[in-house]
């Protein structure tokens, strides 16, 4: 195994050699880095392009520049020296202080929509294969195949025009008309209904129920003016706390467990009572405060889960601290929720809290909750348009993993054993069918740092693809380079993560050393 | 695939290349059917053939997808040969009542039934000229990229050794080289050198080189299964040459992932494509692409809306048609996915008659 990974690792340098070299001499081509001096007529213009010549080196022929980059690059290499030259763009920024900041950027919008896409779409796809030729399964293939032809920069423009002009012009007189009333609710009652089980008489139950409830949740949210003063209150955590922790118990450990039921009801208690000892505390709230508050809440759920557990403690543990933490999101999520008329009058927010460009309201300087929430309403719509662009491949793939896997013999065998549905599915079919998963997933974090660079650039987002795509508007070779060492560095270390993450899951398949 | 017959197959390679086939399956759907054709057995080509037509979002893509490429090459001409539609995408009309669309339904399209730009072209022309573009460059990309795609992987899997680590570790370098940045590389060569006319031609060709490596890839690992395989092991002894048992023997099996592999590469390619114009690196005005003029008109959002809806509109039709023939081409290459009926599975429990 380690001289596998040695020697991949040393293929990995001499790959980045030659792709390095290669993008080099492809930027030094790709236009003219004094177009815009030669064109203006500035009374210092010669000495403006001296200058920038002299910058840029570029009376050296580029496939010799590129060798004086790498020794700048290969100064990376000591660790700890603090020497590391990338070199410096055309306004003189260092490529390393452009670099780390457009990375933190490009990590917040982008991690969120992978993370999402990857919970919904695997779990839409399991949800169809277990459903094949459905209604549903038709119907989520249908969208996935349509967001996957809708070219984002057009979805981007679309999101734009409804999700925030539209949606801040509601914000500011909110006020639900009887007739949109009908139609969500009828389009609630049609999507119910299309995850009902096959017989059409829980299809109509199951339709009449989603549109009566989302009816009276939208004529109850209107009449208490909720969308201008939103909040959750003990109640409605309470009830979803309980929701919450049936749903965990049934797929962890079914609801015929009944100590996990007992342990993670009583996550949903210690949830209420942290609501009103918390709340106070979290005024001064840090994003550290939060993670020991999850921290925390994890740790009572698996001392309760030891504690009510019976024979299989495990179990009741695992369902405890998941619906703990799930728990604290819901606490933390009211939080925010009863910061957002602050928000929504802060003198720079101006009442129109979703944005359309840019990763965050110039000159807000407030509390960690005013913070969150201003990152919140300027990743929303790139992080939509990023998921519903990526939904797609993760739901068909797990779709046919899935689909593959209910197939095998161990399933049958499992079945045939007399488990219920629940463990067949969770427990011998689900963990086999991520595995081919893990390869796609591990190629697409090696693909995230490189960031999105369509979406970036119609929302303005500053992150690594808006600072590539500036850089070679102004043939500007250095931030490319810095640009394309950490993509290319990221995309060859997560191939190889993930054929080793390959082996390590699969066992029929080994890596040749 | 279509071309091939079961005697120029031994026996083994057939029934892997096209599954299990059942020759009751069919029978058994439609009981009064004739039996005699059945009994025959049906070759690979026939039974891909039998199973793309009978998806039915297939053949309505496929259907949709001739039409738009019939309206985009015969309305406003394509090399020099005039269309029938009165405008092209460069003239300048003087606008009519501010460009609004006139098209009232499928027969009524009135003077522009797409509307016209701020500066008056006939968005119809622009549109169906972009439309023109983005299909002749898929199908660059698509051909290309297929064809060098599969002459990497096949050299690579199937000699091993040498040639498959220098053709890989190439295949490495060209995968981690930014998309964008090779597209501005050679769009700006083309501006330099060629001048605007073969702008739509170049692109295509250039994108297509560096756009293969996926399907190398893909097609080196069906390769080296394929060549460990006992038919082949038999062309060997029987001394056939390296190229006829490529030609001959693993193309053929290997055709179905080439084939749907391609195609789902070209509606990644139309995407790709109205980015980097949409961006500003793939077509450059004064020719039209539908991810040149979207970007072109986004501001007008709010007051000429058509400007952003036909051509995003034309963008989504293509590439949701390609997808849903590749997915078809999928489905009838793959053996493994048989039609699954659930009157056929409450019937599977009684003996089949016949």
């Amino acid at each position: 195994m380690v001289t596998y990974i040695v020697r991949r690792l040393v293929t990995a340098v001499l790959i980045l050699f030659g792709a390095s070299f290669v993008v080099y001499q492809l930027t030094a081509l790709s236009g003219d880095p004094l177009e815009d001096l030669r064109g203006s007529n500035a009374p210092n213009r010669d000495q403006l392009i001296q200058a920038r010549t002299d910058l840029l080196d570029l009376n050296t022929p580029a496939p010799l520049r590129y060798f004086g980059w790498l020794a700048g690059a290969a100064k990376c290499l000591i660790p700890f020296a603090a020497t590391c030259d990338l070199g410096s763009s055309i306004q003189g920024e260092a490529v390393t202080t452009a670099l780390s900041r457009a990375m933190g950027n490009t990590i917040t919008l982008v991690t969120t929509a992978t993370i999402l896409a990857i919970v919904i779409g695997v779990s839409l796809g399991i949800i169809t294969a277990l459903r094949q030729y459905s209604g549903l399964d038709y119907g989520v293939t249908f969208m996935s195949f349509l967001f996957f032809s809708l070219p984002i920069f057009w979805l981007a423009v679309l999101l734009k025009e409804f999700g925030a002009i539209g949606f801040n012009n509601f914000l500011a007189d909110p006020d639900i008309p009887p007739l949109t009333i009908l139609v969500v609710a009828l389009a609630s009652g049609l999507i119910w209904a299309l995850f009902a089980s096959r017989s059409w008489k829980r299809k109509g139950v199951a339709f009449v129920l989603g549109a009566v409830i989302a009816a009276a949740l939208l004529f109850l949210l209107d009449l208490v003016d909720w969308f201008s003063d939103p909040g959750l209150g003990p109640i409605v955590i309470l009830i979803t706390g309980v929701g919450i922790a049936l749903g965990v118990v049934l797929l962890t450990a079914g609801l015929r467990n009944r100590k996990a039921v007992y342990a993670s009801l009583t996550m949903v208690g210690v949830g209420l009572v942290a609501y009103y000892v918390v709340n106070p505390i979290l005024n001064a709230a840090t994003i550290w405060m939060i993670i020991v508050f999850g921290l925390v809440m994890v740790l009572v759920g698996l001392l309760v889960g030891y504690l009510l557990g019976g024979y299989d403690r495990g179990q009741s543990m695992r369902a405890a601290a998941l619906t703990g933490v799930l728990m604290g999101l819901v606490i933390v999520i009211d939080r925010f929720m009863v910061t957002w008329p602050a928000y929504v009058g802060n003198s720079r927010v101006r009442g129109r809290p979703i944005a359309t460009v840019g990763a965050q309201t110039p000159g807000l300087d407030d509390s960690f909750w005013i913070n969150g929430l201003d990152t919140f309403t300027h990743l929303l719509l790139p992080t939509l348009a990023l998921l519903l662009a990526s939904l797609a491949s993760y739901s068909r793939y797990s779709r046919a993993s899935m689909l593959e896997i209910m197939n095998m013999d161990y399933i049958r065998t499992a079945r045939a054993k007399g488990l219920s549905e629940r463990t067949v599915v969770m427990r011998h079919a689900f963990r086999n069918a991520l595995i081919p998963l893990a390869t796609l997933v591990a190629f697409d974090i090696g693909a995230l740092i490189g960031g999105a660079i369509i979406t970036e650039q119609v929302f303005a987002f500053a992150g690594m693809g808006q600072l590539f795509v500036q850089a070679l508007r102004r043939v500007d070779p250095d931030p490319i380079m810095g640009f394309f060492l950490v993509a290319g560095i990221l995309a060859l270390v997560f191939n190889l993560v993930a054929d080793i993450v390959y082996s390590f899951l699969d066992p029929r398949v080994r890596v040749k050393a | 695939m279509t071309t091939q017959s079961p005697s120029d197959f031994p026996l083994h390679a057939q029934s892997t290349a096209t599954g299990p086939v059942h020759p009751d399956a069919d029978a058994e759907s439609s009981p009064t059917g004739e039996p005699e054709q059945e009994r025959k057995g049906l070759s690979q080509g026939q039974i891909v053939r039998k199973k793309f037509f009978d998806n039915t979002a297939a053949i309505i893509s496929l259907v949709v997808f001739v039409v738009i490429f019939l309206l985009a090459f015969t309305s406003v001409g394509f090399a020099g040969i005039p269309g029938w539609w009165k405008y092209n995408h460069t003239e300048f009309v003087p606008l009519l009542d501010g460009g609004v669309p006139t098209v009232t339904g499928p027969f009524s399209w009135g003077e522009h039934p797409f509307g016209q730009d701020s500066i008056g072209r006939d968005y119809f022309a622009m549109t169906m000229r972009g439309t023109q573009n983005s299909i002749i460059i898929m199908f660059l990309i698509g051909a290309l990229a297929g064809l060098v795609g599969v002459v990497i992987g096949a050299c690579s899997g199937y000699f091993r050794g040498w040639p498959e680590a220098v053709l890989m570790r190439f295949t490495d370098v060209i995968i981690i080289i930014p998309v964008v940045l090779a597209a501005a590389t050679l769009g700006e060569a083309v501006t330099r050198f060629v001048g605007p006319g073969g702008q739509i031609w170049l692109l295509g060709l250039f994108l297509g080189l560096v756009l293969w490596t996926g399907l190398a890839r893909l097609v080196r690992g069906e390769f080296l299964t394929l060549r460990e395989r006992e038919f082949v092991d038999a062309a060997k002894i029987a001394g056939a040459s390296n190229g006829r048992i490529i030609f001959k023997h693993i193309l053929p099996n290997a055709v179905g992932v080439i084939i749907v592999n391609t195609t789902l590469l070209m509606s990644a390619a139309i995407l790709l494509e109205t980015a980097l114009s949409y961006i500003g690196f793939g077509v450059k005005a004064p020719d039209v692409s539908l991810g040149l003029i979207i970007s072109q008109n986004q501001e007008a959002f709010q007051t000429r809306p058509w400007l952003f809806w036909f051509p995003g509109l034309f963008i989504v039709l293509i590439c949701l048609c390609i997808n849903f023939i590749g997915d078809g081409l999928r489905d009838a290459f793959d053996p493994r996915q048989k039609k699954f009926r659930a009157s056929r599975i409450k019937g599977a429990g009684k003996p089949v008659a016949a």
